[in-house]
């Protein structure tokens, strides 16, 4: 599904010159649930962008599906995060003024998908939110934001669910919930990549690699 | 995604964000409406000017003194038009049907215990036809009163009206600047033509004008009758060649008497009245510059402000097109929703000089449609800069944003 060789990426910040990946190799299964782990400035984060087509990598090759995706032009990078992947975030990145439903509509919109509405209000349903539709992420509680957010990744049903550190703002037991309904997920077939710094979250994914600077220094199963 | 949902995602955030969209927008309101009212009241000031010329009659030249420097502005009053000027007008230049000699000035006149400020015209029996008015009551001057100075008056209906109410005013004895005259005719209504009213005036002998009651050795105007189908041109250089000859001017100087035709006048006032609208229409426009410069900086500050939203919105898949139309026509509402404001207060406006003032104004239909395009376009010339920075944002950048 996910086959990484030789991944560099390189930040300018200031005069100095960062390598946040620096030669990455990874191959990611269908239907695997994988942890990235690593402390904060690992490279974790940036390589979860790179792969979820948010960034393009300075070297090295990325080939999804067995299409080599790391040259791509921005608006295929585009069509391929509306279709392939569900991000899911930290801060939920919900669109405030609107509502649960709108929140959720909005990748179908994109995708030019018809019946958005009856599409997200069904994924809204399986994520155990169909009372909440019409309420505002305000009027929700941080669990029920995150669902609303993993109703929004899954509405055009895409075959790669991506997590930054998607318990980091719930407390442990909505965190655990977070993590079941992911292993729900994984279990109906779905990818499912967490990145996390959580030692007991990585613990629920299948596998495990940890980062250190920029590089894959351990897996675990 | 289809345009109808972009439509709605802008008008929501609009509304969100109310007042804002409103100050931004009122720059718009502003400019559109001072430009249609603007272009209202110089189209207002044309057609006045056009129904004016029209009025006066065809076939018409005027002679008045001192020199045509630019389009009929005149270098000051000169005394060189006579009686025998107009005289000789008739009998040497071929073409000419009949003259009008003519002097003018500001009289009061009194009919019992009731006053009036008026026009008074002195001329001939010849100037009503020239000038298109006709007698309603009564009889006109007879060449005989016009030779002898004789103190009559023929009076405009209006005037009529404000000194005799209902009562008969022919043949009554009338006091014009102290001085007894016999009414002996009361002239037809033309209409108001707004910057004077033709039916309020009096129409004396030019030869008891001069003589008796202004005090003038000289004309004010001799207006020429040209025979149907007359050559104006040729006229014109019969009547300059037989004035300069009586006036003695040596070869080389310039006239001292300058003659206009109905074409001219339109000619001048068109030239006038374009500039005008051209002036105020600039000036106008110059606000919805500025108007266009106000929505470019809030929606450069909406940019900023929704960075994160952009990043989001980019991370589930919308590509740079879909963020520059959404912010594109976010611009575009503003500026419309102004514009189609702007045109309300315009429209208001002009109906209010109309109103309460003596201009007039007209709203060409193409005026409004022109400023609800060229607002439009103002939307999508400076929403352009601020929907392209949106939607070149990098994701991972406009998602870390803070």
């Amino acid at each position: 599904m996910i086959r990484t060789t030789g991944l560099v990426k390189t930040y300018h910040l200031g005069g100095a010159t960062i390598r946040a990946l620096d030669g990455v190799d990874l191959t990611v299964e269908a239907g695997e649930m994988l942890a990235i782990t690593g402390s904060s400035g690992s490279g974790k984060s940036t390589l979860m962008h790179i792969l979820g087509c948010l960034d393009r990598p300075d070297a090295g090759a990325y080939v999804l599906a067995g299409e080599d995706v790391s040259r791509l032009s921005k608006n295929r990078l585009a069509e391929i995060r509306n279709r392939r992947f569900g991000f899911v975030f930290q801060t939920f990145n919900l669109l405030p003024r609107l509502s649960a439903l709108e929140n959720v509509e909005l990748p179908l919109l994109y995708a030019g998908a018809r019946r958005a509405k009856n599409r997200a209000a069904e994924v809204l349903e399986t994520v155990g939110l169909a009372d909440r539709m019409r309420h505002s992420p305000s009027q929700l509680s941080g669990g029920q934001r995150q669902r609303v957010a993993i109703a929004r990744a899954l509405a055009c049903d895409p075959a790669i669910l991506l997590a930054d550190e998607p318990t980091g703002n719930l407390d442990s037991r909505t965190g655990d919930e977070i993590m079941a309904l992911f292993g729900v997920l994984n279990d109906a077939g779905r990818t499912v990549l967490v990145v996390t710094h959580e030692p007991h979250i990585a613990a629920r994914c299948r596998r495990q690699i940890h980062m250190r600077d920029g590089r894959i220094d351990g897996t675990a199963s | 995604m289809a345009f109808w949902t972009i439509i709605k995602v802008g008008l929501k955030s609009l509304i969100g964000n109310a007042l804002r969209s409103f100050l931004a927008m009122l720059g718009i309101i502003i400019g559109v409406g001072a430009v249609i009212a603007m272009l209202a009241l110089g189209q207002g000031a044309r057609e006045q000017v056009m129904q004016r010329v029209s009025v006066m009659g065809t076939n018409l030249l005027i002679v008045r003194p001192g020199q045509s420097i630019f389009h009929g502005v005149f270098s000051g009053i000169q005394q060189t038009l006579t009686e025998d000027d107009a005289l000789a007008l008739v009998t040497e230049v071929p073409g000419v049907r009949q003259v009008a000699p003519a002097v003018g000035g500001s009289v009061q006149i009194k009919y019992l215990g009731r006053n009036w400020r008026t026009r008074v015209t002195g001329t001939t029996a010849t100037y009503l036809p020239i000038r298109d008015f006709a007698v309603a009551e009564g009889r006109t001057f007879t060449e005989n009163e016009v030779e002898n100075s004789a103190r009559v008056v023929l009076l405009g209906p209006v005037t009529v009206d404000n000194l005799f109410g209902a009562d008969d005013a022919v043949g009554q004895i009338v006091k014009v600047n102290g001085i007894n005259f016999t009414v002996i005719g009361v002239l037809k209504s033309k209409g108001d033509q707004g910057w004077f009213n033709p039916d309020d005036q009096a129409m004396i002998p030019y030869t008891t004008a001069m003589s008796q009651l202004l005090g003038l050795d000289y004309l004010a105007e001799i207006d020429v009758h040209a025979e149907d189908g007359a050559d104006t041109t040729r006229m014109i250089a019969g009547i300059t060649r037989l004035l300069r000859k009586r006036h003695r001017l040596p070869e080389g100087t310039a006239d001292d008497f300058n003659i206009r035709n109905q074409a001219d006048m339109i000619e001048t006032a068109n030239q006038f009245t374009r500039t005008f609208t051209i002036l105020l229409g600039g000036i106008a426009s110059i606000s919805l510059l500025v108007g266009g410069i106000g929505i470019m900086n809030i929606m450069l500050v909406t940019v900023t402000e929704r960075t994160r939203e952009i990043g989001i919105r980019k991370a589930i898949g919308a590509k740079e097109r879909s963020i520059l139309m959404q912010f594109l026509i976010e611009a575009v509402i503003v500026s419309g929703l102004g514009g189609a404001l702007g045109i309300v207060l315009g429209v208001v406006a002009a109906l209010l000089v109309e109103r309460f003032t003596e201009f007039t104004t007209v709203i060409a239909p193409a005026n409004i449609v022109m400023a609800l395009s060229f607002s439009a376009m103002v939307g999508i010339f400076f929403g352009w800069y601020p929907a392209l920075r949106a939607a070149r944002l990098d994701p991972v950048d406009a998602l870390r944003y803070e």
